[in-house]
């Protein structure tokens, strides 16, 4: 075992923030991403591919004052020998005296994080889980979605993973602290087939620890139910109608619009969402919520990417603008406070993000929003990256459903969907009851009254 | 040894930084190969990058890369083993070779491996310096002129930020059937992103450029000033945009980087890996027809210092030119090693991966249509009632249903072969084993893009080019709002 291999990851993160100072830095923090994974890919009974990796990596920001504000630079490493590590803090520097002097940059402020909190991020005893275990659960949820129709005649397989991995993050204020959790997933993407005609979708499922995962014959059937029902898809004629999105694919919705209220978005004016803080912008169906020390959230973290605590933050309040995403930097350049949303990955600067994100859910259930819909899609799947945040315009390609006299009449496939996404929000007319959690970006079903499907 | 050795100065730099001489990658591979596979590999990475980048007029912050990996394969029948680690020892390859192996359950004992050099003599992107050992006063200075120089082309640009990518990727492989080989891969990027407002409405303008070239080209007035007055273009066209209609149209693509209808359409859908399991829409259909006469579609990794080309693949296999679609007919799959020899085909160069903590996979290098005969402003005036769509985002396809999509970001309407009203961003959606059936017209004017493309896939990104002449194709489905 080498001395890089074997180091202490809090010994790394202080001889970086020390070696950064020595080399003329005002301030610095860095960060330590450290991970073990498995994972393994099987199609029918057979293994696909199986994986092992263990990665590290360094990240060092370092800031340099003067007379008109800091100048700064970030670098990242994955050779921690004490020299590599030497050798970048040193960079860092010289590499932001390049730079140009801007007056918002600086660590923050305001008091960093107190004791991490547990927020259940991972279970000590998923640490001895063997790849023989989950190879099994992947082989169930094969042979489930196969068993659930003989059309299932195929898949891209099921994949399982798990990742351990640990924070560790320090700043020259003096703030050094760590967390551990642990990511489990399955996902299963079957393919179906009916006159020569080949159709794939997927259900996953996923969670800090291994035993809140879904019986893997459930994640199986589920995948191929989604691929069975979009079998035999037409395109529908050019019109616009009213849009049910199901909590698959809702969730990009709400994704948008955290990209719209990230503070980045907002200082440099490319989000449609500039200057409406405290603003009507959306239907009063909508509240959206993002809050970092969910017990078990899948985007819950102790401390953001600068050491700030996390904490519950009201983007939308039935409707109305009632907070960005804002990490220090975004913060200063609105002349507001850090919302504790600063994401950090080894290699980039601090930027501002959700951490568990979601709309609040309705009273009504999926099958009611479709029987309360005259005519109109239920969108499953969408492709494609059409939307202009500057503007809100939006037009995806979509898969889904067809809705006729409230009763679903099969499935549609290569159309789109147009609107702007400002018109969007406000024309939610319906929020199912229906969360569940498939990332850190979640979404009940929800209805729009009017968008354009081109087909045919 | 009677063949040349290539990049003999990359096999000394691993030799030297990390002790893999002959005998340590050789132990390596021997480690691997304690049980029955059909093939054992070695690949290490050392990359570099850095950026910097400039908003509200100046350079805020730089950033600097490095990654460093070993990653070891056994392959045995359709499985693969894989183990990867940051540190990168003659043990630490052992230990992984230890883990990939453990997917053959059966043991064997034969012969040590000997490592023979086997790596074609070119170079396609030769560079006097690494782009990273550019001195980033350089790059600042650049995107400060950048910046200056929007501003004062119209008044409407309200925001300009600007960004220089630079990239150093070596890279060495050794495998069970005696490939040792190791390359080095410059990588250059500059992007311009424009703001422009007028009133109440704003506009993005994007533009970007680069390839396996040294950074300096891309310091030349002559190169970016043309690239910065396309992005304040685009932009204050789009304030006068209008909305795009909806529905099924005739559809004129621009020559370059509308391109990307090919990677989506038929590029995934033609990767060995989906053929070989039978899920792609284009599974079986060799020798079929899937575009129109006189559509032919290749894929060349060997085009000097283009951004999706290679020297060797990531699997040591040098790259090639492989035919996908000649004359309308479907002829060619992309193969990557473990593919190949499954299907029983020869491995074409596209074994590609994003880095050393990822498998290697079927990808795209630069994909491009031949030139047809036709003249680019005739095609335009064939067309009663259409759109011309000459800039485009992103992508996307779904193998298994063939249906894909892509989203126009400069686009205007066409009446009666004249060129209108430009139109506001709107994705087109199609089928891929039927769109190019419905090419009407070829133009004469094939253009490669810029340089700026990524392709995702399974999480890994990779850089690629696409390329295409004029193109008319009747029938596609348009995305707008108005009916």
């Amino acid at each position: 075992m080498s001395p890089a291999a074997a180091r202490e990851p809090r010994g790394v993160v202080e001889q970086a923030l020390a070696a950064a100072v020595r080399a003329g830095a005002d301030a610095a923090d860095a960060v330590l991403l450290h991970s073990d994974s498995i994972e393994s890919r099987v199609r029918g009974s057979e293994i696909d591919f199986v994986k092992q990796a263990r990665e590290r990596t360094l990240g060092i920001r370092a800031l340099v004052r003067g007379p008109r504000g800091a100048r700064s630079a970030v670098t990242s490493t994955s050779d921690l020998s004490e020299e590599a590590v030497a050798r970048m803090a040193f960079e860092t520097v010289e590499l932001a005296r390049a730079t140009a002097e801007d007056p918002a940059a600086g660590l923050p402020e305001d008091e960093p994080a107190g004791e991490p909190p547990d927020l259940a991020l991972f279970d000590p005893a998923d640490r001895g889980v063997r790849i023989e275990a989950r190879i099994e659960q992947a082989r169930a949820a094969e042979a489930s979605a196969r068993a659930a129709d003989p059309r299932i005649v195929n898949s891209e397989g099921t994949q399982v993973t798990s990742a351990f991995s640990e924070v560790v993050y320090g700043n020259t204020r003096g703030f050094l602290e760590s967390y551990e959790s642990a990511l489990h997933s399955m996902v299963s993407e079957p393919i179906a087939r009916e006159n020569g005609s080949l159709q794939r979708d997927h259900w996953l499922s996923i969670s800090h620890r291994l035993r809140d995962l879904e019986d893997p014959a459930s994640v199986g059937r589920r995948a191929a139910e989604r691929a069975l029902r979009r079998l035999g898809g037409r395109r529908v004629s050019t019109c616009e109608v009213p849009v049910i999105f199901d909590p698959v694919t809702a969730p990009s919705l709400i994704g948008q619009l955290a990209g719209c209220v990230n503070g980045y978005a907002v200082y440099r004016e490319t989000s449609f969402l500039a200057n409406k803080l405290g603003e009507t912008v959306a239907s009063p169906l909508l509240t959206v919520i993002d809050d970092g020390l969910r017990e078990g959230g899948l985007g819950s973290r102790p401390f953001d990417g600068e050491g700030q605590p996390t904490r519950r933050n009201l983007v939308l309040e039935r409707g109305r603008l009632t907070s960005y995403l804002l990490d220090a930097y975004s913060a200063r350049k609105l002349g507001l406070r850090s919302t504790g949303s600063a994401v950090r990955g080894a290699g980039s600067a601090p930027s501002a993000g959700p951490s568990n994100l979601w709309l609040e859910p309705g009273q009504d259930s999926l099958e009611q929003l479709i029987a309360s819909t005259p005519r109109g899609l239920l969108v499953t799947e969408l492709i494609g990256m059409g939307f202009n945040p500057v503007t809100g315009d939006y037009s995806r390609g979509a898969a889904g459903l067809w809705i006729e006299g409230g009763e679903l009449a099969g499935p549609v496939e290569e159309i789109t969907i147009a609107g702007n996404f400002g018109d969007m929000l406000r024309e939610v007319d319906a929020v199912g009851c229906d969360l569940v959690w498939l990332g850190r970006v979640a979404s009940p079903s929800l209805r729009i009254a009017r968008m354009t499907v081109a087909g045919a | 040894m009677s063949e040349l050795e290539a990049r003999p100065d990359a096999l000394r730099f691993f030799r030297e930084r990390f002790g893999l001489d002959d005998r340590g990658l050789a132990s390596g591979l021997d480690a691997a190969l304690e049980r029955s596979v059909d093939h054992a590999e070695i690949f290490v990475e050392v990359t570099t990058q850095d950026s910097v980048a400039l908003e509200e007029g100046i350079v805020k912050s730089g950033d600097r890369h490095l990654e460093q990996g070993v990653g070891v394969r056994a392959l045995a029948g359709e499985k693969q083993g894989y183990a990867h680690s940051d540190d990168v020892t003659v043990e630490s390859v052992r230990l992984a070779a230890a883990t990939a192996r453990a997917i053959s359950e059966q043991s064997r004992t034969g012969s040590p491996v000997s490592v023979y050099r086997r790596a074609p003599a070119r170079d396609l992107y030769p560079v006097p310096h690494p782009p990273t050992d550019v001195p980033v006063g350089r790059k600042v200075a650049l995107l400060g002129e950048i910046d200056v120089y929007a501003r004062g082309l119209d008044p409407r640009v309200k925001q300009v930020m600007a960004g220089v990518v630079s990239q150093h990727r070596q890279l060495l492989i050794a495998a069970s059937d005696g490939t040792l080989c190791a390359d080095v891969q410059p990588l250059v990027r500059l992007n311009v992103q424009v703001v422009a407002a007028d009133g109440a409405r704003r506009e993005i303008g994007y533009q970007g450029m680069g390839g396996r070239y040294p950074l300096e080209r891309l310091l030349d007035p002559a190169v970016w000033r043309p690239l910065v007055a396309e992005a304040v273009r685009i932009a204050t066209l789009n304030l006068q945009a209008e909305p795009c209609p909806a529905g099924t149209l005739d559809v004129v693509l621009g020559p370059g980087w509308p391109g990307v209808l090919l990677h989506e359409a038929v590029g995934h859908g033609l990767e060995g890996d989906f053929n070989r399991k039978q899920t792609s829409a284009f599974s079986g259909r060799l020798g079929q027809r899937v575009a129109a006469e006189g559509v032919t579609v290749v894929d060349d990794g060997t085009l000097p210092g283009r951004r999706g080309s290679l020297n060797v693949d990531d699997e040591g296999t040098p790259t090639g030119r492989t035919l996908l679609i000649e004359n309308g007919v479907l002829c060619g799959y992309l193969q990557d090693r473990l593919n190949a020899r499954l299907m029983g085909m020869q491995p074409t160069g596209n074994g590609r991966r994003e880095s050393y903590a990822h498998l290697p996979m079927p990808r795209m290098t630069n994909t491009f249509m031949l030139a047809g005969h036709d003249d680019p402003s005739e095609i335009l005036r064939s067309v009663a009632r259409g759109i011309y769509a000459v800039s485009f985002g992103g992508g996307q396809v779904d193998i298994t249903s063939g249906k894909f999509v892509f989203s126009a970001n400069e686009a205007y309407r066409i009446e009666d072969g004249r060129l209108g009203a430009p139109l506001k961003g709107a994705t087109l959606i199609g089928n891929g084993p039927d769109v190019l059936t419905r090419v009407r017209r070829i133009g004469n004017d094939l253009a490669l893009d810029q340089g700026v493309g990524t392709c995702g896939k399974e999480g890994q990104s990779v850089p690629v080019g696409v390329g295409l002449p004029t193109l008319r194709i009747d029938g596609l489905t348009v995305g707008g709002t108005q009916g």
